[in-house]
């Protein structure tokens, strides 16, 4: 029975967000795609318009790390939800309603239950407390060297193997897409994002994903609108339809099975939850609007927006199964049921070409290549900011660097996270790194999330409680991955696993909570004693928002 | 300064009510998402077939996408109801927590 949950919870983690991973992996480059080439064009010329635009207006720290903090609502709502959601929402989840029917919804409201409970809970003490980077709240009342230093690394260490599995992802599927070489693309995505990031700072990051949010809305919306079309706007035609063709039958919409055991499935849900919750780039976007207020907003546009796409990409699944699932020309050799043209996640793909020809093809390529831009940016964004706010800034200069240097060392940190981002992204070509993105998100729900929450929430927080529950989060949802199968049998060549789940977040989250607390209640140091002190303090500004980092005048 | 601006905003009743308040309605919403949410994930893990039955007779909607489909609709219709209530009755409320302590400060 388990295992049905298992399925849909284990696909969510590895189909959805390293689909790039592993099912592309063995991508033939295919002819090049001049509609998809001259469309991405289009977008680039645009983003880069707006570069500029916004390298004139990014002078201090505040407009470089948050926009000055002038991002309103909706505008960061829209930006937050092309932040979250990748080329893997667009290609992987379609496929997954493609091949497993009902299944891929369920791990689609997995996606999206995260977001309510951000809000309730996170959203708008994240605004008061926080200022450039999630750490500012976590060291708040904390020593700011060592609490920082430690919120740095486990950043930077969540944003290294996310970034490595968004290039890989990337130059597999652009090569796919694009007909361009591997190499050439990953340069493509390394440059492209080392110049919004450099010159244009937040505002050019925000607006990167802005306009790709609404390319991705507008050319989902299309292929759903014009596939719906071809079932007279029936969902009970389509699903009447779709179960009479598809191998699984009337088993379409049930829930299905594949996966191994409920711990793997539990795991998965809270490292994803809670995972969400972690992610220094997520979080960073909450600094980007003027108040609590705006923040409340931003969750209610974007989890909207989030909601909305999620239910056109069932649709177009759905679709897909008749109108590319039937249709010999997708497949290899000419034969329905073969191997589709280019992998399993050209489904979307496909059906754009199928119900809008070339054209409509070349624009859902473009947003998927847009698509990875925007989340590479953000990413480098967040870890350039680790770099030069918390490290450089704060714990090596001690709060004493000028502006324009905190500036220097943000851009320089781009630069080299570009290049270690484009070498590392053609090291790991051949590389099975599906394990990257899971424990990116082990790390950010198990060394993140559980300090973050703790320092909003707990009185009792130390700082000694702060760093055992941070390393101690990171140290065991790494040490919990290597030992896991994908890496010490997949990828070091071991007869059998030292740890039997693949997910480290069940297991990782507790040794963080539980030192964090522990570490904590044994501190009787009189520094411990000021920190719990400082907590009434804190709190009020957490609920009031008086003394809140406030949007800078342009 | 700053430091005796928090403590009267802590001193202050309407603080300990806005708390409490937003504090319940908060915690009440994400248990309900919780709720439904892992409710539903154990319907998919224990009583799978449950959700693949049609909705009625002879309907081809099944009753798994239909509760998915409201729980997508209401768990937005609750970011909108927090919102709304955040953004209106709360904040009014933290507005005047933040001037009463500025005006004791004179």
């Amino acid at each position: 029975m388990l295992r049905k949950l298992i399925t849909s919870l284990g696909l969510l983690g590895f189909s959805a967000l390293a689909f790039a991973a592993d099912a592309v992996a063995q991508t033939e480059k295919q002819a090049t795609n001049w509609h998809a080439i001259i469309m991405f064009c289009i977008f680039v010329a645009l983003t880069m318009g707006i570069t500029y635009w916004a390298a004139s207006r990014t002078k201090s720290t505040a407009d470089f790390y948050t926009a000055g903090g002038g991002i309103t609502g909706f505008q960061n709502g829209l930006a937050i939800a092309g932040d979250y959601m990748s080329a893997a929402t667009l290609l992987g989840l379609t496929a997954m309603v493609y091949t497993q029917g009902y299944d891929g919804y369920i791990y689609m409201l997995c996606f999206f239950a995260g977001w309510p409970i951000i809000l309730f809970l996170m959203a708008e003490r994240l605004r008061n407390l926080g200022k450039f980077t999630f750490s500012d709240i976590t060291a708040y009342r904390l020593d700011q060297g060592k609490v920082r230093t430690m919120a740095a690394i486990s950043s930077l260490t969540v944003v290294c193997f996310y970034l490595i599995a968004q290039m890989v992802g990337a130059g597999q599927l652009i090569k796919l897409l694009f007909g361009l070489e591997y190499n050439v693309a990953i340069f493509a995505v390394g440059i492209l994002m080392m110049v919004y990031v450099t010159f244009g700072g937040m505002v050019a990051t925000t607006w990167v994903q802005i306009i790709k949010a609404c390319m991705l809305l507008s050319g989902g919306t299309l292929v759903m609108v014009l596939a719906m079309s071809e079932f007279g706007f029936s969902f009970a035609n389509l699903l009447e339809k779709a179960t009479a063709v598809h191998k699984l039958g009337d088993k379409l919409m049930y829930p299905g099975a594949l996966l191994k055991d409920p711990v793997t499935a539990i795991s998965l849900g809270l490292g994803l939850m809670f995972g969400t919750a972690g992610l220094p780039h997520i979080l960073m976007r909450f600094f980007t609007v003027t108040d609590a207020k705006e923040a409340r907003k931003s969750v209610l546009y974007a989890s909207g927006f989030v909601a909305y796409f999620f239910n056109v990409i069932f649709l177009m699944g759905l679709a897909g199964i008749l109108i590319v699932g039937q249709n010999p020309e997708f497949f290899e050799g000419g034969t329905v049921g073969a191997k589709l043209i280019g992998g399993g996640n050209m489904v979307a793909m496909h059906l754009a070409k199928a119900v809008g020809g070339n054209m409509l093809l070349g624009f859902l390529a473009a947003v998927a290549f847009a698509t990875i831009l925007a989340v590479v940016s953000g990413l480098a964004l967040a870890g350039a900011s680790a770099i030069s706010h918390d490290l450089y800034a704060r714990v090596i200069m001690k709060g004493q660097a000028s502006e324009a240097a905190e500036i220097r060392v943000s851009k320089i940190a781009t630069i080299c996270l570009g290049a270690v981002a484009i070498v590392l992204g053609i090291l790991f070509e051949k590389q099975n790194i599906a394990f990257m993105v899971g424990l990116a998100f082990g790390v950010a729900a198990a060394a993140n999330f559980p300090v973050l929450i703790l320092s909003m929430y707990w009185k009792g927080l130390t700082t000694k409680g702060a760093l055992w529950g941070g390393y101690g989060g990171l140290i065991s949802a790494v040490l919990f991955v290597l030992f896991s199968k994908s890496v010490w049998v997949d990828v070091l060549g071991n007869a059998a696993p030292l740890f039997p789940y693949t997910q480290p977040a069940l297991f990782a989250m507790p040794v963080a909570f539980l030192l964090a607390y522990i570490m904590s209640k044994s501190d009787s140091s009189v520094a411990a004693s000021q920190e719990i002190e400082a907590f009434d303090d804190q709190y009020v500004r957490a609920q009031t928002g008086y003394g809140a980092a406030s949007a800078s005048n342009h | 300064m700053s430091s005796a601006m928090y403590k009267r905003m802590r001193a202050n009743p309407k603080f300990q009510e806005l708390v409490a308040r937003r504090g319940r309605f908060a915690w009440t919403l994400a248990a309900i998402v919780l709720t439904m949410f892992y409710g539903f994930v154990m319907v998919v893990a224990f009583n799978p077939q449950s959700l693949g039955q049609p909705v009625s007779e002879g309907s081809r909607l099944t009753v798994g996408v239909a509760v998915e489909l409201f729980m997508f609709i209401f768990f937005w219709a609750l970011t909108a109801v927090y919102v709304k209530r955040a953004n209106g009755e709360f904040d009014a409320l933290t507005q005047e927590i933040v001037k009463e302590a500025w005006k004791e400060n004179k």
